[in-house]
């Protein structure tokens, strides 16, 4: 790693629901074009990490720097606004609309403003022919006229990375891309990440290790809201602490 | 998706409604009962109504309790300078009343327009019971607003000339023709209820296919993903509240000169209860539901009684069940026959 | 305004003050715990009124009217809640909304048949009539006292109930958690009837009560239903202790705004406004009110 500035930095982030102290004076730095993943036991604060990241939840203390601006105090959509892209653990997709459209209303958000009263938004080319490609993209093609509700779940993830895509980000935070999923449907995400990597700047929250080991450039590991390592996979493999707090619950780690 | 144009139920049915209304005096006319022309122009009007607020209630998905207080700002503004027009006074002591539809009409829809910015400012910072509970509050703040005012009638309410002074010329030029002026009369107000109808039929329905139609309607699927992809919502909500409060305001002023009488009553909170009967009734978030729906309540609302007075003790139930079993409405219902029907 | 004036407009906001906090302490829990709009609880307060002047005719005793129609108010919040809202629970906002409107059309209904479109008015009941020098020279009536005083005592029963007892724990618990609560064996939709319940017979208490004060009408519930809406939205919806804070305002809010424009020659009819004024600047001050609940 030479000194570049990181896209991403985190300094001293705070952040408590009273008596529990859910992100314990975090600090955290993702380098342009890494993937870099957290990972961590059943409520290490990966959760509320992502949501302090994303703008939906506000630290007691500390900073978040993205592309060399203080954007702690902004909300989401302004975040997205700058290039910070998310997608949800929970599936979270506007389900009465077509996958197409969940995908071109993407789009639309990074296109100028949206009061536009007059043309039909279903008809624009400058919407449709990127949303069509992104969806391509991520294996959804022949699926674009299918309400997301009726989508499989395998799918609906797709939908919810292909969403993040079509913001255009300059950072994409995936948080548990694979959850609920069947071993072809991961297999499948795995093999759609790999094709971002290098391309996208990526923080990824998940619990399937090997996806985590296979696809991360580095990985920090997360413990009671605090970071206790950070390094590439091997490191991460070979570092004492890490095995005894974390992988060493898991004995075929 | 192909381009196959099929006639189904649901196209059928929006042809034959606005057919029917399109055509409505001259039937009544010819049958001999002009009455109902009158009956129906109030039908379209609160079918503006209904329409403006499906475009929060169903395409925005804000359940707004305080909706007729638009209708009700609308109405009184058109009333308040009827009267001081009729009175040559003044409002304020500076502002001229006029009869003058251009006038009025545009003064109605911004007035309700500024009230609804207010609301919408502090009630779409709350979501679900609050934000329900705070415009049915706002709504009644507005109705005592009016209750209070003594110079135009308080709770009486307030009777001033209504007439539209290009009406009244075309009805006594059709008379001089040698046409039946009642008939002359109901005919051109119908029809120019209708055409502002039509328009906001239309203007409607272009705005919830465009850019912001699919903004607001995203928020109603899901603001947080909204949020998250880069919307911000508070602001296309409140447009979307401000707009449908403006189109509220322009069906309270129709119904002003429809009446030539205005009292708070229209702005009473079971209207608006009544409002949202209308639009489910016929099919929230879709264009001609609420059409439809205005249609069926007030004709039963004006026939039931017919039948027993005390219909509500009957409707209310009937209303229970229609919540617990049919909640798409009339043309919801045929929409779902085909699958995907959307615009 | 003389000291006499003001501590007898005092008293007058204190008991408005308890009727809404009577009404709001149902309605709120309603709302905290089975996130729930119910607009038909003014009609709980309609048919305590109703009951308790009907009783009184046959009776002649207050006290005896008043445990019944309470008994009644709290059986037909039940029989409403088994019949139709139990299935809204699981419902979005609109649907409550639109099932609890359509109930309150068939109540107001109700009471027409039932007793017709005449308002009916009641008596200050024989022992409570008359007034008390709360201080030399300042009468004030008895009856208005004694609703002050049970209204009082109510808060203190709910304080009591709520944080000392195990039905308390569980509505409590039942708030933030169902599945916990419903985990632990409790009949969840039983502790739900119950709350319910609860709440009407709360309402009925505030509407027999206010019955001698006011006249019993068709009605008469959704002006004070819209009030209590104004309280728990500045109380915080699911709170107590914001709704019993809130009324006390409000009930104060509401008196004085009526006094003090008429003294300066304002219409008092724009003191109604007065409410919905204190109501927007709290909101736009704090959204979720003075005691949010949750979050």
């Amino acid at each position: 790693m030479v000194a570049t500035e990181p896209l991403l930095e985190v300094k001293g982030l705070v952040k408590r629901f009273g008596a529990l102290v859910a992100t314990d004076n975090l600090d955290l730095a993702v380098e342009p074009g890494e993937i870099h993943a957290v990972i961590g036991p059943n409520g290490a604060g990966k959760t509320t990490l992502i949501a302090q990241l994303a703008g939906e939840l506000q630290p007691n203390a500390g900073t978040i720097r993205f592309a060399g601006e203080d954007i702690t105090r902004l909300h989401a959509p302004a975040r997205s606004q700058r290039g910070l892209a998310r997608s949800f653990q929970i599936t979270s997709i506007l389900r009465g609309f077509t996958a197409l459209d969940n995908v071109a209303l993407a789009i639309q958000a990074h296109d100028g403003h949206s009061f536009r009263f007059w043309r039909p938004a279903r008809r624009e080319e400058r919407l449709r022919v990127p949303a069509m490609e992104i969806l391509e993209e991520v294996g959804l093609g022949a699926r674009a006229h299918v309400p997301a509700a009726n989508l499989a779940h395998g799918e609906q993830r797709q939908l919810e990375i292909a969403m993040a895509l079509a913001t255009r980000p300059r950072m994409l935070l995936l948080d548990e891309p694979m959850a609920g999923m069947g071993r072809e449907e991961s297999e499948r995400m795995v093999a759609l990440l790999r094709r971002l990597k290098g391309r996208e700047t990526i923080l990824l929250i998940e619990h399937d290790m090997d996806a985590v080991f296979a696809l991360a450039d580095r990985i920090t590991v997360l413990v009671y809201g605090r970071a206790i390592a950070t390094g590439t996979p091997q490191e991460i493999r070979a570092n004492a602490e890490v095995r005894r707090a974390y992988l060493g619950s898991d004995e075929h780690a | 998706m192909k381009t196959v144009k099929h006639i189904d139920l649901s196209t059928i049915f929006v042809l034959a409604l606005l057919g029917l209304f399109a055509v409505l005096p001259v039937i009544a006319v010819a049958a001999g009962q002009e009455f109902y022309i009158g009956q129906f122009r109030r039908i379209l009007i609160f079918a503006i109504a209904a329409v403006s607020l499906d475009l929060i209630l169903g395409y925005g998905g804000m359940v707004s309790l305080g909706h007729a207080a638009f209708m009700g700002i609308g109405a009184y503004v058109v009333a308040i300078l009827n009267f001081h027009a009729d009175e040559g006074t003044l409002l304020l002591g500076f502002i001229p009343g006029s009869q003058n539809i251009l006038v009025t009409w545009p003064t109605a829809i911004l007035a309700s327009a500024l009230v609804a910015l207010f609301v919408g400012l502090i009630s779409l910072r709350t979501s679900g019971i609050y934000f329900i509970m705070i415009t049915l509050a706002f709504a009644q703040m507005i109705y005592f607003f009016f209750v209070s005012l003594e110079t135009y009638g308080g709770d009486d309410g307030l009777r001033f000339p209504g007439d539209i002074p290009f009406i009244d010329a075309a009805t006594d030029a059709l008379y001089e023709a040698g046409y039946d002026p009642v008939a002359a009369y109901e005919s051109l107000f119908y029809y120019l209820v209708f055409a502002v109808f039509a328009a906001v039929l239309y203007g409607a329905h272009r705005l919830v296919n465009s850019r912001f139609g699919m903004v607001i309607q995203g928020c109603r699927e899901n603001e947080r993903r909204m949020r998250a992809i880069g919307f911000f919502t508070f602001r296309y909500k409140l447009v979307a509240f401000v707009l449908a409060g403006a189109i509220g305001g322009l069906a309270g002023a129709l119904f002003a000169a429809h009446e030539s009488f205005i009292s708070p009553s229209i702005m009473h909170w079971t209207r608006s209860g009544d409002l949202i009967i209308m639009v489910v009734l016929g099919g929230m978030g879709t264009l001609i539901g609420p059409v439809a729906g205005a249609t069926l309540f007030l004709l039963l609302e004006k026939f039931l009684p017919d039948y027993t007075e005390h219909w509500p003790i009957v409707f209310g139930p009937i209303l229970i069940l229609i919540v617990l079993f049919a909640k798409c409405g009339i043309y919801g219902s045929l929409l779902r026959r085909h699958g995907d029907g959307g615009h | 305004m003389t000291p006499l004036l003001f501590l007898e407009q005092t008293l007058n906001g204190l008991q408005l003050g308890v009727t809404l906090f009577l009404m709001a302490a149902g309605l709120t829990l309603v709302f905290g715990i089975m996130n729930m709009v119910n607009l038909a609880h003014g009609s709980l307060y309609m048919m305590g009124a109703y009951y308790c002047a009907t009783l009184l005719q046959w009776t002649g005793s207050f006290v005896l009217s008043a445990v019944i129609a309470l008994a009644g108010a709290a059986l037909t919040g039940i029989l409403v809640e088994v019949v139709a809202l139990r299935t809204l629970y699981s419902r979005d906002h609109l649907d409550q909304v639109l099932a609890t409107f359509g109930l309150i059309l068939f109540f107001n209904e109700l009471v027409k048949i039932l007793w017709g479109p005449i308002a009916i008015f009641m008596d200050i009941p024989g022992f409570l009539a008359g007034t008390v020098e709360i201080v030399p020279g300042a009468p004030y009536p008895i009856y208005r006292l004694v609703v002050l005083g049970v209204g009082v005592l109510v808060a203190v029963f709910l304080w009591w109930l709520i944080t000392r007892t195990c039905l308390g724990m569980l509505i409590r618990a039942g708030a933030s958690n169902r599945e916990m609560v419903g985990a632990l064996g409790v009949d969840i939709k039983l502790l739900y009837t119950l709350v319910f319940g609860l709440g009407a017979a709360l309402a009925g208490l505030a509407g027999l009560m206010a019955g001698p004060l006011y006249v019993v009408e068709i009605g008469m519930g959704d002006s004070m239903l819209i009030k209590t809406f104004v309280v728990i939205v500045i109380g915080g919806i699911g709170s107590i202790r914001g709704a019993f804070v809130a009324a006390v305002i409000v009930g104060m809010v509401d008196t004085f705004g009526r006094v003090v424009p008429a003294m300066i020659g304002l219409t008092p009819s724009i003191a109604e406004m007065a409410i919905y004024i204190l109501m927007a600047a709290i909101l736009f001050w704090r959204p979720s009110g003075l005691f949010p609940a949750r979050g």
